[in-house]
């Protein structure tokens, strides 16, 4: 038993939905009691989807246990069949019906219903959603996917997209432009926007581009070993990496060197690059996400912003290994974990200038007051914008750096916060002057001198402590820390503003 | 229980509906969203899932970061193993939530489907953590599982279950039963008060060291038609619980205020007298917003048991035309009343069968559909005007100065609704 407050991920039957719902002409027959149905509301509401999830719950109650819980599934299995009329359907447990084990594969699979039947065991005790998805989306492939004739031109097909995940409808336009411009022609992509018989021509296609590997990966395994069909593992997200995935495809097609897309519509190495940036250069940056999404952001933020990697992380345990061999070359302590308490206690000590991650990450952000971009699932409804939003390609590198500036202090705003700290307008609670639009009146510098001091913490003398609220409030967590470090250090108890420019001096870069 | 109000007309013999199949609603672990909000010392620990921890936070919509006083202690696979295993892995939980939160007075244990399903035994639990961590920390079990509860009855489980906590008291008292926002209840306290009545308790309380005694003289009037266990438990403990209809609404207000205050013995002419400005500037008000209301249809789908007083507000003080009015229960002597004064016309259904439903308000094609949220975005695709039911759980639509923001709720929708028509008259839905 592990008490949790807030989760990364749901339970292996939603990555199922998110499967189903991202398809069409494919139905789920949920084994569920009442109340599971509320995951439904997470792709009304939260992705504004205009049809119900293609999922019917057989809503078993109490006094139906031990008696004819299995009578019941069986009833609306081909309730929903004789509905919606499926190209096919999965059929599967929620937690609770797992524990009654009336087998809703097996007793689908007796019942001779026209369409192929495909169980799914979902073991909601062990694994969570994102396995879900991937598990969902492997059977599926595997009890559809047939073999057969090569499509007319060169053609992939581009596997991971799944409803309700982190700007997927429009990575998937973006690699179907990129791959277009490379003389590639999409076969199918899938989950997202494919129907079973779409699922059946997939082996058609020449190669697999793996655009999720937390979803396609299984099915890309498979689609290897028993179509032939190569699949790419870069995932797109930034400059080098889109470089690399072309060189990938490349490769695997047998395009002759060197290949290169057009990048005529690719901003943000100028971005990046113009004086403007000049801000952004060191920025210290926490990163915490789905191990894909957190991986590629470490390398555009390192790599292509100037940025300084100080904290890399992810929840999905299966990406562990990937994130420690990465957190080494960054020369960070890797975080995997799935308790967002851990990964607020590891943003506050290491005191980032800005954060990279969730919505977890960004109330933690909220909290600590400090600024953050979300760049994985989950996400809120904010998260599914109305424009053309990708990550992946070239548009996707651009809005990568839109995405993460918009949160920082721009640059001759940073000057005029150190310059005139006191300021009606520029003071810590107003917050970036772009953001706020209801700047507080700056507060009172209100010091009580007999505060005890926490255990183990250190005594800031008065003109000290006003000293340090002198420095602007986005670099100010890292001066206490450093200072404190200073002098633990040495052994001072005592922090005088002697000891505060001190450190700086010690810490000057 | 005997009923004061005795209309000749009305639903009271419409035959019902009895539907069962999907239902579109939520378990009763979703209470925890509001009564961790209204009990301030409490801490809601639900044994489950990660389904269960999912809902909460989704159900939740916003997430209240601050540590908040509810979470789930997610069953692994070693705890369906073995019993004593489970019980141990929650002891341990509970003794380092308690050592982090010394601000817990009062801890729910939750039961849900999983735990239920495996028979984890809470009220043991309950009763070993309280020698445990008592008398600081008072443990209570309840269910909040989809198997036995819908929505709203999680609040009645909860209720129930602390009724055999409470004190026990002969004294005359008026106990108001349900959790209303704070300024409702003092609305409501403020009333009687005028009218002489001092003894005004409510249930639940918002702390441990506040909780209202009970016996022989408690009148107990409900504020939510979705009580009837902590009802009946109240009643076990000598309570007189007093039929009415419920407070929404300026006319519902006045009635269940009278029976309150009728009695505790307060003179018709006193009642009245105190009554008469704040009903008619209820009322005045109410009249106002149906203007937008007045022969619209109304199709509202079962989700808090709130349907059938609403139905009755909206029909009676708004000039709205119920066309289905279905509830995931229906406590038949709950709402007598309120089903005597809702005039016949529409089904009454009871439970759901949703594609059924949905075809049902696809015929009728009602002016306004109440609804949960998985259900409106799609409604609104396919043309109609939704309203989320969820708003009227999570506002203060009880009393007096709440009924016009009761009518408001219904009227925006559909005010919206020619708007977005003028503003977008095609649009692509996502």
């Amino acid at each position: 038993m592990k008490l949790s407050v807030w989760t990364y991920e749901g339970p292996p039957h939603v990555g199922a939905m998110r499967v189903a719902t991202g398809m069409t002409g494919l139905h789920y027959v949920l084994h569920a009691p009442q109340g599971d149905t509320y995951a439904d509301l997470l792709f009304t509401m939260i992705e504004r989807r205009n049809h119900r999830p293609p999922v019917t719950y057989t809503t078993f109650q109490a006094r139906d246990l031990g008696s004819d819980t299995a009578d019941l599934f069986k009833q609306t299995c081909m309730d929903a069949y004789e509905r919606f009329r499926p190209q096919a359907l999965i059929v599967g447990a929620s937690c609770t019906a797992e524990l009654i084990q009336d087998d809703p594969g097996g007793l689908a699979a007796r019942m001779g219903l026209p369409v192929p039947v495909i169980p799914l065991e979902l073991p909601s005790y062990q694994r969570k959603e994102n396995w879900g998805a991937s598990e969902t989306f492997f059977q599926i492939v595997r009890h559809l996917a047939k073999p057969c004739a090569p499509t007319a031109g060169l053609t992939c097909n581009i596997l991971g997209g799944t409803a309700l995940g982190f700007r997927h409808r429009d990575d998937v336009a973006e690699i179907t432009r990129l791959l277009e411009g490379l003389g590639i022609g999409v076969n199918v992509a899938a989950p997202l926007g494919a129907s079973p018989a779409d699922i059946a021509r997939l082996p058609a296609a020449e190669f697999n581009v793996m655009l999720y590997p937390e979803i396609a990966e299984p099915a890309c395994r498979w689609l290897e070993r028993e179509h032939g069909q190569k699949y790419t593992r870069t995932v797109p997200i930034g400059v080098g990496a889109t470089r690399d995935f072309v060189a990938e495809v490349a490769e695997i097609t047998g395009m002759a060197p060197p290949v290169r897309a057009d990048e005529s519509q690719l901003r943000l190495p100028w971005w990046s690059a113009s004086v403007d940036s000049t801000y952004l250069t060191g920025k210290r940056v926490f990163i915490f996400g789905d191990g894909t999404h957190a991986l590629a952001a470490a390398r555009v933020a390192r790599d292509e912003m100037g940025f300084e990697v100080v904290g890399l992380g992810c929840y999905n345990r299966e990406f562990a290994r990937d994130i420690r061999a990465a957190a080494k070359d960054y020369g960070v302590t890797p975080l995997i974990t799935d308790d967002y308490l851990d990964v607020e206690a590891a943003i506050e000590q290491v005191q980032p200038e800005m954060i990279l991650g969730t919505q977890m990450e960004r109330h933690i952000g909220k909290r600590l007051g400090i600024p953050c971009a979300v760049i994985s699932a989950p996400v809120h409804v904010q998260d599914f914008p109305a424009r053309y939003s990708p990550v992946m390609g070239h548009e996707g590198a651009n809005v990568l750096f839109d995405t993460w500036v918009h949160p920082l202090v721009m640059g001759l705003e940073e000057h005029l916060l150190h310059m005139f700290r006191e300021d009606f307008e520029f003071h810590d609670d107003a917050g970036p002057s772009h953001l706020s639009g209801h700047a507080k009146p700056a507060p009172k510098l209100e010091i009580v001198p007999d505060a005890p001091a926490p255990e183990g913490a250190f005594i800031w003398a008065i003109d000290a402590e006003k000293e340090l609220r002198k420095i602007p409030f986005f670099v100010r967590g890292k001066a206490r820390r450093n200072t404190e470090t200073f002098a633990a250090e040495r052994g001072i108890e005592a922090i005088s503003i002697e000891t505060l420019y001190d450190a700086k001096a010690h810490y000057a870069r | 229980m005997t009923s004061v109000i005795t209309e000749p007309l009305g639903c009271s013999d419409a035959p019902i509906l009895k539907e069962r199949g999907q239902r579109e609603v939520f378990c009763g672990l979703t209470g925890i969203v509001w009564l961790h909000r209204k009990m301030q010392d409490a801490f809601f620990l639900v044994v489950g899932s990660r389904t269960c921890a999912h809902l909460l936070q989704s159900a939740a919509g916003v997430m209240i970061f601050a540590e908040p006083r509810f979470g789930t202690a997610i069953m692994e696979e070693k705890d369906l193993a073995g019993l004593a295993d489970a019980n141990e892995e929650l002891d341990r939980e509970v003794d380092r939530l308690l050592a982090r939160r010394p601000d817990i007075k009062q801890l729910f244990l939750v039961g849900s489907c999983p735990s239920e399903v495996i028979k984890l035994d809470l009220s043991r639990a309950a009763e070993r953590l309280t020698d445990r961590h008592g008398p600081h920390v008072q443990v209570v079990n309840y269910s909040g599982s989809g198997i036995e509860t819908t929505f709203t009855q999680g609040e009645d489980a909860c209720l129930a279950a602390l009724v055999p906590t409470l004190g026990v008291t002969a004294d005359k008292q008026l106990m108001l039963v349900g959790s209303l926002p704070d300024v409702v209840e003092d609305q409501f306290v403020r009333l009687f008060k005028a009218m002489g009545i001092e003894a005004v308790r409510s249930f639940p309380a918002t702390e441990r060291g506040l909780a209202p005694k009970v016996g022989p003289g408690t009148k107990v009037l409900l504020a939510q038609p979705f009580l009837g266990d902590a009802a009946a438990a109240l009643a076990a403990r000598d309570a007189d619980i007093l039929s009415a209809p419920f407070p929404f609404g300026a006319d519902g207000t006045a009635a269940w205020i009278s029976i309150g205050a009728r009695a505790m013995g307060v003179p018709q002419a006193r009642i009245d007298a105190v009554l008469e400005t704040p009903h008619r500037r209820a009322s005045n008000a109410v009249a106002k917003v149906a203007q937008n209301l007045r022969g619209k249809t109304v199709f509202l789908f079962p989700d808090s048991q709130l349907e059938i007083p609403l139905a009755r507000f909206l029909a009676r003080e708004c000039g709205m035309i119920p066309i289905e009015v279905g509830s995931p229960y229906i406590h038949g002597s709950l709402v007598a009343d309120d089903l005597a004064l809702l005039p016949k016309g529409p089904l009454i259904s009871e439970g759901q069968d949703v594609d059924r439903q949905l075809d049902r308000a696809r015929d009728a094609r009602p002016d306004l559909t109440v609804c949960g949220l998985g259900l409106a975005n799609p409604l609104e695709a396919e043309g109609l005007t939704t309203k989320w039911a969820i708003e009227l759980v999570f506002s203060p639509i009880h009393g007096f100065e709440q009924a016009a923001d009761l009518a408001e709720l219904f009227a925006r929708p559909i005010r919206r609704r020619a708007m977005i028509d003028s503003m977008h008259p095609a649009r692509v839905t996502a």
